[in-house]
């Protein structure tokens, strides 16, 4: 079995910030936007290199949406930063006419996404975001799980020509992803080998899938690890090579079970092959204030539930 | 540039063309298209300086964004008799697999649209991304758009009123069809807005009014007007007082043909009032 370690933990918000500096410094053409959360999104470097193509828009999401895709229209790559509850369901009809429909090159990049937002609680902790944003045609859905990761995934869509939403968020996590990874839209990695079941995690559950794993491993349980950095459009050929060779799957996400990636895994399984699945994620629940780590137990979502969720679905092959 | 007499043979045969369009499929909206036809012409055809053919980024010309994209009709109209697709393409608004869809939108690839419409309150927004980019790129263009008086009432207007001004976008002439009237009624009586002029200058614009928002020479004048104030530091706005229906004497003094089509006496009616000019499509 592989082993996972890290040296350091960083927040994901860092890497986003990290890799809009390196677009600033070798893409002219991408511009940043943001709705009053500079500090939060790590946009300052971003700013302090590239003044002219920075936009302030102060606390007006609806309008940094219609002026993201108004500069998209004018040959730029906007990126626009804030939370991720005011990425989406504070503006969803704006993304939906004016960026999704319209087909504009806009980056909607959203910090803070679900519980581990922690303290504020929950009218900040959106946990419905990934389902609102994969249902709209066209629109790329992406949840990297570290540092590295979320680094990678900044630069590589703005390579990609159409609207996505990236997703990341806002505690320290371990950094375990290579440095140097190439960040494939569409493309699973796989992280741990295994045959007896699949866990397929996004965002912070990845780490606490590689975790569960080896927690698994001490049973005898050998468990195939899939890092699904995009929800949409999904690796369905990788998740069903696995769930051929595994007969079950746990899908991992923070985020609420109805909408999100195990939504996704689910309908693709059910129409190419039917697999005993069982879900971690919130269940149809709002979140609350406390730490990230109380939250993540409280909620089902650190590496004990996903053991759980694998203990119980070994049962149903 | 086209002659007055020119302008209003347009202008007529593009009331034509929103009478047959909205007769056709028994929908759409002929009343605010017909209040904004003498704009719309005027913009296209003597106000803008624009390029041959199209292409979405609309560097070194003007570009226009229709807010209110109900009035699609007009706009349609007004785009085919510039050259932008072919005017018998009219004939498939609404219809199945058309690019004219009932809202304007970019997903089937329409020649002079930029952005979807329709959802209302998202053009000022949008304009202001290209207004910027403009400003990027170098290029002095204008952004000019249109939004309906009753469209201010939602929000992210006023986001957006309040951005451009405090950002100074001054390559941006925005346009309100004041015709005070709205689908439930007027718009005094579903949501008052009060004094139009008064809030855009609080925001810090330059408000200039056209009173006579169906005459040809009257709005040529105004926007001309309006654009020697862009470049100065303030975007522009321009009061816009129409007549809903225009054109069409059952259609005006009332909002009943917000979103109604006229039955078949009644297009005949309309088209006594508007004799062919340019040929119908």
């Amino acid at each position: 079995m592989k082993k996972y370690t890290y040296t350091e933990k960083k927040d994901t918000r860092s890497g986003f910030g990290d890799g809009l500096t390196e677009l600033g410094r070798t893409n002219p053409n991408v511009v940043a936007l943001c709705a009053d959360l500079v500090g939060s999104l790590k946009m300052n470097q971003f700013i302090d290199e590239n003044p002219e193509r920075f936009f302030q828009i102060g606390i007006a999401e609806a309008n940094m949406m219609g002026i993201a895709a108004g500069l998209a229209i004018g040959g730029k790559i906007p990126f626009t930063g804030t939370f991720a509850n005011f990425s989406t369901s504070r503006v969803y009809d704006q993304i939906r006419q004016s960026i999704a429909y319209s087909n504009k090159n806009v980056k909607i990049c959203a910090s803070h996404a679900g519980v581990t937002l922690g303290e504020d609680g929950a009218t900040h902790q959106v946990l419905e975001d990934i389902g609102m944003m994969k249902m709209l045609p066209g629109m790329v859905v992406i949840n990297p799980c570290d540092y590295n990761q979320t680094k990678a995934a900044t630069i590589a869509i703005a390579e990609y020509d159409g609207p996505v939403y990236l997703r990341f968020g806002r505690p320290s996590v371990p950094v375990f992803m290579p440095e140097d990874q190439e960040f494939i839209i569409g493309k699973a990695v796989h992280l741990q080998e295994g045959s007896d079941v699949t866990i397929v995690a996004t965002g912070h559950l990845v780490w606490e899938a590689l975790v569960a794993a080896e927690a698994l491993n001490e049973q005898g349980i050998s468990a195939e690890v899939i890092n699904i950095h995009t929800i949409k459009p999904l690796d369905e050929e990788a998740i069903v090579t696995s769930v051929k060779k595994t007969g079950c799957i746990v899908s991992a996400e923070e985020h609420n079970i109805f909408g999100g990636l195990g939504e996704s895994v689910a309908r693709a399984l059910a129409t190419s092959h039917p697999t005993p699945q069982e879900f971690v994620g919130t269940k149809d629940t709002f979140g609350e204030s406390g730490t990230p780590a109380q939250l993540m137990e409280k909620y089902g979502l650190d590496n004990k539930a996903i053991v759980k969720a694998v203990l119980k679905v070994l049962k149903r092959k | 540039m086209p002659t007055l007499q020119e302008l209003q043979d347009i202008t007529v045969q593009t009331r034509r063309d929103i009478l047959r369009m909205v007769h056709k499929v028994n929908s759409g909206h002929p009343g605010g298209s017909l209040g904004c036809t003498e704009f719309l012409v005027a913009l296209y055809n003597e106000l803008m300086t624009l390029k041959e053919g199209f292409d979405m980024e609309g560097k070194d010309e003007d570009v226009f964004f229709l807010s209110n994209g109900h009035i699609s009709p007009v706009f349609y109209s007004v785009l085919a008799r510039k050259g932008y697709f072919p005017v018998d393409e009219l004939n498939t608004f609404r219809l199945i697999n058309s690019r004219l869809q009932g809202h304007p939108t970019t997903h089937e690839g329409l020649p002079g649209v930029r952005i979807a419409s329709g959802s209302l309150g998202q053009g000022m927004s949008v304009a202001l991304g290209v207004a910027q980019a403009k400003k990027l790129n170098g290029d002095d263009k204008i952004v000019y758009t249109l939004h309906g008086d009753g469209e201010l009432q939602e929000g992210q207007n006023w986001e957006a009123i309040m951005y451009a001004s405090g950002k100074k976008v001054d390559n941006l002439i925005a346009t309100i069809d004041l015709n005070f009237k709205q689908i439930d009624g007027a718009t005094d009586d579903v949501l008052p807005m009060g004094c139009l002029k008064t809030k855009f200058e609080a925001f810090d614009w330059k408000v200039i009014e056209i009173k006579e928002g169906n005459n040809l020479e009257a709005i040529i004048s105004g926007m001309k007007t309006a654009k020697s104030m862009t470049g100065k530091g303030k975007p522009v706005c321009v009061l816009l007082y129409t007549e809903m229906g225009n054109g069409v004497d059952f259609m005006m003094n009332t909002h009943a043909w917000h979103g109604k089509a006229p039955n078949d006496a009644q297009l005949a009616t309309a088209f006594e009032q508007n004799p062919e000019t340019l040929g119908d499509y």
